[in-house]
């Protein structure tokens, strides 16, 4: 049950706060009730975190009832290494989201309550994808989180948001009609081989022929790939990210955009594993083109919100890079850079979201030597800029070399081209910054005055878990090897061995770590 | 005390974290906490240091695991630090020298109102240094790396409302970024190759791997050893660096943090040991460096992009060494310490004549200056006589060892190392001339002074370890302690005896220093810097050209493929895409067209249908 409590309780506080009479003129009510929802939400995901015991690995917590039995749809949830991890990063970034959007100057204020609540319902639709178990749950749930970013985009964003937010929607629609096609082949190839069901354990079972293998899982990976845009289909992101809000941006990319690459372990790999292993030298290609190509995109862009969008990009080429190279190092990675990319690229859309509102531009030359009027603002910024180019020490660092390690051990090209990314950021972080912050005063950036307390509270937890899980990744890593492991032996891969193993008994040589 | 070599780095580390978050109030005495904690860590350096001296040599290697850092799949790092010899010497020599640096910087910083900020980045480079020279696994090591370019970028740019240091700042961390591409590349073949990235098991290991693969390690450790310490072809930011705060550029430009390159070489020594392509490798671009540096240094009219010129090439000297493998390691460590003490000594040197010339840098504007500031004449006098080496002073023992292992390699090499120190002599009594001595040149509105005592202090002591720093080598000392960690050197037979030798390179030395001497005393020195020269001194001055370099193979191509990807991605890929939404568009608008409501329209195309089947059946039927 607690599971189901966790989604729907933030779809609740979406239901109340749009029936709440509309405040005359600061909306603090609707704002502090939303706030009140998210932390709810929060302190109930720390509750599944205590139940759950990272130690025995599958999933826990179920809970599985017959939904529409015509074709065999189960409401079935459960919780996972992997999930949980997406779950918590969901549950803490929306009460940060919330909080730093306090002020956010909306088209027209009388939509605050709705503003508000179709961020909550984006996180009790993303918590319900996240632990969904059952294909036909998560096809609808995944589909549905495209309704509140449509409003989200389209009612709240920049001059240019409704062509963003139709291109968001279309884009991601056609993404979902080839899982739908994928959705109704598994029904008839699972209708054939007995009663029909949606369940992940039943699906795992399925036997396919070798071409209808291919085809599902290119409808499912075709639907990811779009949400966690892998080149060439990610165009929509710069154009969205570009005219929402920054709270929204954080949404979109931080949360939503991760059931992409979440569906392409939980979905992709465990139901078409031959399919998958068909598949990855294209896609290994694909994530490293992104890599590179998102990170020059980076460097060649003249307004904030796009940058960021395109370090997304380059962001979600490691982590696709990582899934597909099938090694369980570079898998916990991929898992472990969800969160840290999540935690990462929040504080940066939220920070540049604070300077874009009080300069009214996001043109980056439209800032300069901002750090002399607001240190602290500058600070907040250069820590999630280095966070983004992976500097170790912060948390992106552990997931991104993980990442590279892992797939170094099966190809040497795809782990040394990918390398390059580490050079490639620090000139997009470093020119964005040297452009934005230093130097003399630019004319017109002097309004761009020093974080305020309650943006300082809203940043100050996301900062913290940046620099902490750079030293202390271990919690999360072992929430999530274990279920990792299961996947990687599910598609029948092994690790690499070593070829000249150390003759020291180092601590890697031991069995299971320490 | 010693499993503490954690304490070493948390004292630092956490005084930076508090000045860095507490608030104005703490500018009157965060200078002092900053200082403190520098001065603890070394105290407490020192006393793990005396209790190593009391144990056997094969028991000197102290590793502690404070905890897991990483483990996934098969991937597993301990936050491990090894307190051994050769970390040892340098726990000494970044506290000490660093110490002495946070107290000079309290005088030079002193009208600064950003000084706590200052102290709180010094502090973070002192515990990241450490962390680099204490790792026992080359990911914690890399954690250090990257943790000194933090506070080198930070600090480079400290100035950051000037555009020059915030563009200075980036470049020194995009460029050590093409070095880090070798240190992760190097890590990953590690873990691959050895199952470990821990640097007791990994040089355990590399007897055992296949020269592909410890020539392979090597170049690409050599690679991030070029960026971190400005060697060829990774050099081009050392010299922009000294837009940084003068305390900044002795400490971390000169004595410290541009060394952990030779410090990587040496502490990889196995790896360097099985591959003979790495170690010449390491060898030509010392050299390279060597001979590059010192021209700069000889055409250079600003005194800190001279004395720059002079680290570059004088780390070139320790990379010689380090490439010369067993028979060098030690002597590449013996110079980093005194290069150490000499460098941050005429560095710290050079402060104080700005300090007392309104941060004037350019050496035209100088000149005798001897009476002025005495103090910093004698003790820069000191660094002079031992960067030259002149005996007994610290530099005459430790190049002297370099030149003699050089040329028991390979005559030529040697014979580049000894044009190196002629060159040495030359561009240093040059800077001595322009500055201290010759006719004062000084701007009107200049009023030299000598610096106060918290920043001449420092500079004393400097200068007494920069005298005395040879004693290290009395009987092989650092040779000997070193030896269980880099192995035991070979003696190569010299073809002349070793007293000859050094009285060749002495007499080199003496040669470089007379054609300063004859050159810059001949006539007087202007005080603009003259158009008409040579070639060899324009190529030096423009940094032999490193910059145009990179700016035509790199930057520009570069630019122009991100201009052109950018173009692409608009019109190319989203063209495609919203171009098909617009032909989908259109196509809808032509299907609408026959939708006329027109009942006799539909039943034409009805008939035109029907008679369009039957027309086919036939076909089918009759073929």
């Amino acid at each position: 049950m607690i599971l189901t409590i966790l989604a729907a309780t933030p779809i609740a506080g979406a239901l109340i706060l749009a029936l709440l009479p509309r405040g005359r003129t600061d909306h603090l009510r609707a704002k502090v009730v939303a706030l009140g929802v998210a932390l709810i939400t929060l302190a109930l995901s720390l509750v599944v975190l205590a139940r759950y015991e990272p130690t025995s690995g599958g999933y826990q917590m179920t809970e599985e009832h017959s939904w529409i039995e015509a074709f065999g749809a189960h409401y079935s949830v459960g919780v996972n290494g992997i999930a949980i991890t997406l779950i918590l990063l969901t549950t803490i970034l929306v009460p940060i989201v919330i909080l730093a959007s306090f002020d956010d100057r909306l088209p027209d204020p009388r939509g605050t309550n709705a503003y508000f609540a179709w961020m909550l319902a984006v996180e009790g639709l993303a918590i319900g994808a996240f632990a969904a178990t059952d294909a036909f749950l998560f096809y609808i749930l995944f589909e549905a989180t495209l309704i509140p970013l449509y409003f989200l985009i389209g009612s709240f964003g920049g001059p240019n948001r409704s062509y963003a937010a139709v291109k968001f929607l279309i884009y991601n629609l056609v993404g979902g009609l080839l899982m739908l096609a994928a959705i109704v082949g598994l029904y008839v190839v699972s209708s054939r081989q007995g009663d029909a069901s949606f369940l992940l354990t039943d699906l795992q079972d399925l036997e396919f022929s070798q071409t209808t293998e291919r085809l599902l899982f290119l409808g499912f990976m075709a639907a990811f790939a779009i949400k966690a845009p892998l080149w060439p289909l990610h165009t929509w992101l710069p154009d969205a990210a570009g005219q929402a809000t920054p709270g929204t941006s954080v949404l979109m990319v931080s949360v939503v955009d991760k059931i992409g690459t979440f569906g392409m372990i939980t979905w992709c790999l465990n139901l078409f594993p031959e399919a998958a292993d068909w598949a990855s030298p294209v896609i290994i290609t694909l994530a490293v083109v992104s890599i590179v190509y998102g990170a020059l995109l980076a460097i060649g862009q003249d307004d904030i919100r796009r940058l960021i969008a395109f370090t997304s990009v380059s962001h979600f080429g490691f982590i696709i890079l990582g899934i597909f190279a099938f090694t369980t190092t570079s898998m916990a990675g991929s898992t472990l850079y969800m969160f840290n990319h999540g935690l990462s690229t929040a504080a940066l859309f939220l920070v540049t979201g604070v300077m874009i509102s009080r300069r009214g531009s996001a043109r980056i030359d439209d800032f300069g030597g901002v750090q002399k009027i607001a240190p602290i603002l500058s600070g907040v910024f250069l820590i999630a800029g280095l966070s983004s180019l992976s500097l170790p020490g912060l948390a992106p660092f552990v997931s991104e070399f993980l990442v590279l390690a892992g797939t170094f051990t099966v190809s040497i090209p795809a782990a040394a081209v990918a390398t390059l990314g580490i050079v490639l950021a620090a000139l997009y972080i470093l020119i964005m910054y040297q452009r934005t912050m230093t130097g003399p005063l630019a004319p017109g950036a002097e309004g761009v005055t020093e974080l305020r307390p309650r943006e300082i509270a809203a940043l100050t937890p996301a900062i913290m878990l940046i620099i902490g899980l750079g030293f202390f990744p271990q919690p999360v890593l072992n929430a999530i090897n274990p279920a990792v492991e299961t996947v990687v032996s599910h598609i029948g891969k092994t690790d690499p061995t070593p070829k000249t193993p150390t003759p020291i008994d180092a601590p890697a040589a031991e069995e299971g770590g320490h | 005390m010693l499993d503490l070599q954690w304490l070493l780095i948390a004292i630092p580390l956490a005084s930076g974290a508090l000045l860095l978050v507490w608030g104005k109030e703490s500018d009157r005495f965060g200078h002092l906490i900053g200082t403190a904690a520098s001065a603890a860590s070394f105290v407490l350096g020192a006393i793990m240091f005396a209790e190593l001296l009391g144990e056997n040599a094969e028991e000197r290697s102290h590793a502690v695991s404070l905890f897991t850092w990483i483990d996934a799949g098969r991937f597993h790092v301990e936050m491990t630090f090894v307190f051994d010899q050769l970390s040892a010497l340098f726990v000494l020599l970044i506290t000490g020298v660093g110490t002495l640096i946070h107290v000079y910087s309290i005088g030079y910083m002193a009208h600064d109102e950003r000084r706590r900020r200052f102290f709180a980045f010094l502090n973070i480079f002192i515990a990241a240094m450490l962390t680099l020279v204490l790792a026992g696994d080359y990911l914690v090591l890399f954690l250090g790396w990257e943790g000194v370019g933090l506070a080198s970028y930070l600090l480079i740019g400290f100035w950051q409302h000037k555009p020059s240091a915030a563009a200075a700042a980036k470049k020194a961390f995009v460029v050590n970024r093409v070095g880090d591409l070798g240190m992760a590349l190097a890590i990953m073949l590690m873990f691959a190759q050895f199952g470990t990235s821990a640097i007791e098991a990994v040089n355990a290991a590399a007897p055992g791997a296949t020269d592909t693969v410890t020539t392979s390690l090597g170049l690409l450790l050599l690679l991030g050893a070029c960026g971190k310490s400005a060697q060829v072809p990774l050099q081009s930011w050392l010299l922009d660096a000294m837009e940084g705060p003068t305390p900044v550029s002795a400490l971390i430009h000169a004595a410290t943090m541009v060394t952990a390159g030779v410090y990587l070489v040496v502490r990889s020594n196995a790896i360097f040991d099985a591959s003979e392509v790495a170690r010449n490798a390491v060898i030509v671009v010392g050299l390279v460096t060597l001979l590059a540096g010192a021209w700069i240094g000889c055409a250079k009219d600003d005194i800190k992009k001279a004395l720059a010129g002079s680290t570059m090439s004088q780390i070139g000297y320790m990379m010689l060494a380090a490439g010369l493998g067993p028979a060098g390691y030690a002597f590449a460590i013996f110079h980093l310490i005194t290069h150490g003490f000499f460098k941050a000594n005429m560095f710290l040197g050079a402060g104080s004549v700005m300090h007392g010339m309104d941060d004037d840098v350019d050496m035209r504007h100088y000149g005798g200056l001897r009476s002025m500031m005495p103090v910093t004449f004698a003790t820069f006098g000191l660094g002079y006589l031992a960067i030259i080496g002149v005996p007994p002073f610290a530099g005459f023992w430790s190049k002297d060892k370099i030149i003699e292992a050089a040329f028991g390699q390979n005559f030529w090499v040697g014979l580049g190392a000894l044009l190196g120190a002629g060159v040495t002599a030359f561009y240093m009594t040059r800077l001595m001339i322009m500055t201290f001595l010759s006719e004062k040149r000084w701007r009107e509105e200049v009023h030299p002074h000598e610096s106060p005592r918290v920043m001449t202090w420092p500079l004393i002591a400097l200068a007494a370890l920069s005298a005395v720093g040879g004693i290290l080598l009395l009987g092989d000392w650092v040779s000997e302690w070193l030896e269980p960690v880099v192995g035991h050197a070979e003696h190569h037979e010299l073809a002349v005896p070793a007293i000859v030798l050094t009285l060749i390179i002495t007499l080199v030395v003496a040669v470089g220093v007379v054609a300063a001497v004859v050159f810059y005393r001949r006539e007087p020195i202007a005080a603009e810097t003259p158009s008409s020269v040579s070639i060899f001194a324009r190529a030096g001055r423009h940094e032999l050209y490193g910059n145009e370099l990179n700016e035509a193979v790199v930057v520009r191509p570069t630019r122009h493929l991100t201009r052109f990807l950018v173009w692409l991605d608009g019109k190319g890929i989203d063209g495609f895409v919203t171009g098909v939404a617009d032909r989908l568009g259109d196509t809808s608008q032509f299907l609408r067209k026959p939708q006329t409501g027109l009942v006799r329209s539909y039943a034409l195309t009805m008939f035109g249908g029907v008679a369009i089947i039957i027309l086919c059946l036939l076909a089918v039927t009759l073929a």
